[in-house]
């Protein structure tokens, strides 16, 4: 579904992917894994169109994304959660998520699918987003997304600082997520929460994969947890 | 629009400016047709700046080309009231559109003074061909200019009476468009433009759409004003209309639909008032500005918005 090629991207004159390629198919969840600096989020970034890869290919069902303007990934069905949440605060719960509904022109039926995953907020729709706590932050930035209806899902750190009741809810929206095709990248930092949700996982360091290993059967004493992420 | 309190307050603040009509001494009821054509180039401003975060130094530009185009029209090409009317919306929005296409490449401080270069450019057109304008001296529009088919614009009572249908209309679309999906994208613009791209929004164009409308409100003012007051000078273009809409709208509220015609209202009133009891009246606004800044930065209506108002556009 979603194939990476030689991506090279950075910042300025700072290179940060060297050669990166990856792919993910549907309804498949891909963990990234590694340091800090390993280029977990500037790999997102570049898919999503808002770092550009100065070489090497993005493809989507065989369609080139890297050389559309950032503006149009998203409507070729690419959901993107940044770490942070990164909503519009002072936009209520329904704003933000009809604000995700109409890049694609979707109607109140993806709406209410969006919700039934998330039920808390329904009864939230009034509430002005920088209100919510963080764990529904987190429900409304996943919603958003999901309200492109995207193929391809990716996910920054999406469990970064929640309880564990928030992360458990998240850990079930991806795994119900995986049952309806759609594709998802993750980056993760908790072993975890990586293991209770991917199929693979590929271990980053230096800007490129060095490794991908299937998530099952993996232990979270694993040598590569060591090597590549230094737990 | 479905009729609920957000619709009704802003039907009751037109129902109240149509019985001011009746009431109104002839003083204060000038002054409220000339604040309410003034509002529409504050709203003008407001969905820019306040909606879309669009910072402009260069309004005067639009309200400008809106105030020639009618002044220039009934002047030299005997045109009436209704093709001023019609030409000072086109104009504005021409105009908007086309700085826009080059300014919203920039963004904040850069577009700040590229929109101000642009307009003190076009103060300075005016005075270059003063030949058409003249200049400083400005345009008396002849009465037979002023006549909306057979309603003369230089009466008081048909000009209130059209300054408030022009006022109705406008603030009434612009409660539309607040509430409306494009006005959604607007906030979600002015919140952060980086986030509004990675959900698939091209941020150039929606900027350039509000700019666009913003422009045409300008415009409208503009020409209503020249109409209806019957004078389009220089001094109309000058870079201090470009600053007006600006202090009208923060005082007001700024991304609030009344905001703009309150703010309007209370400084055009604490001008009117400070400058008859001294001649530094530019120290009282300066004044009312820094504690506006201190104590309600949001503006009036954007701080009661804050406090509980939640439902207020």
């Amino acid at each position: 579904m979603l194939r990476l090629e030689g991506i090279e991207a950075g910042y300025g004159a700072v290179q940060v992917l060297r050669g990166l390629s990856l792919s993910v198919a549907a309804g498949e969840v891909l963990c990234l894994m590694g340091r800090n600096g390993a280029g977990k989020s500037t790999t997102l970034k570049t898919i999503i169109g808002q770092l550009r890869a100065s070489a090497g290919t993005i493809e989507l069902d065989g369609a080139r994304l890297e050389t559309l303007p950032a503006h149009e990934v998203p409507r070729q069905g690419v959901g993107y959660v940044p770490q942070g949440r990164r909503l519009f605060g002072d936009l209520t719960v329904a704003e933000n998520i009809e604000i995700g509904l109409m890049t694609r022109k979707r109607d109140a039926r993806t709406r209410d699918r969006v919700l039934e995953l998330f039920p808390r907020l329904r009864e939230r729709m009034g509430q002005v987003s920088r209100t919510l706590s963080g764990g529904e932050q987190q429900m409304l930035a996943i919603a958003r997304a999901l309200c492109l209806e995207p193929k391809v899902l990716l996910l920054d750190e999406p469990t970064e600082g929640l309880q564990p009741s928030m992360i458990a809810l998240i850990r079930d929206t991806v795994v119900a997520l995986k049952k309806t095709g759609v594709a998802t990248i993750l980056v993760e930092q908790r072993v975890d929460a990586a293991l209770s949700v991917a199929d693979r996982i590929a271990f980053m360091t230096g800007g490129s994969v060095a490794e991908t290993v299937p998530a099952a059967g993996l232990r979270a004493d694993a040598p590569q947890f060591a090597a590549y992420v230094g737990v | 629009m479905k009729l609920d309190r957000a619709l009704l307050l802003h039907l009751g603040l037109l129902a109240a400016l149509l019985a001011f009509h009746f009431a109104a001494p002839a003083y204060h009821h000038t002054n409220i047709a000339r604040i309410m054509v003034l509002a529409i180039y504050a709203m003008g401003y407001n969905i820019a700046f306040g909606y879309t975060g669009l910072l402009s130094l260069g309004h005067a530009l639009f309200f400008g080309a809106g105030l020639y185009a009618a002044g220039l029209l009934a002047y030299h090409a005997e045109g009436t009231a209704g093709t001023g009317l019609i030409a000072g919306l086109a104009a504005g929005g021409l105009v908007a559109f086309a700085l826009g296409l080059f300014a919203l490449r920039t963004a904040g401080v850069a577009f700040m003074i590229v929109t101000l270069m642009f307009a003190q450019a076009g103060y300075l057109t005016v005075l270059y061909f003063g030949s058409y304008t003249r200049g400083d001296e400005g345009i008396v529009i002849p009465r037979a200019g002023r006549m909306l088919g057979s309603l003369d614009l230089s009466d008081d009572n048909t000009r209130y009476l059209v300054a408030f249908a022009l006022f109705a209309a406008a603030l009434l679309v612009n409660l539309w468009l607040a509430r409306s999906p494009r006005g959604r994208i607007m906030v979600a613009m002015r919140e952060n433009e980086e986030r509004s791209r990675m959900l698939g929004y091209n941020p150039f164009t929606v900027k350039l759409a509000a700019l666009t409308i913003s422009g045409l409100y300008s415009g409208l003012s503009g020409a209503a004003y020249a109409l209806m007051f019957g004078y389009a000078g220089a001094s109309l273009a000058s870079v201090q209309y470009s600053i007006l809409p600006l202090l009208y709208v923060l005082l007001g509220g700024a991304g609030t639909v009344i905001g703009p015609f309150l703010g309007a209202l209370l400084m055009f009133y604490l001008i009117d008032y400070a400058s008859s009891v001294t001649d530094a009246h530019q120290f009282v606004t300066g004044a009312a500005l820094v504690l506006l800044i201190l104590f309600a930065p949001k503006g009036i209506l954007g701080t009661l918005r804050e406090r509980g108002l939640r439902w207020l556009p």
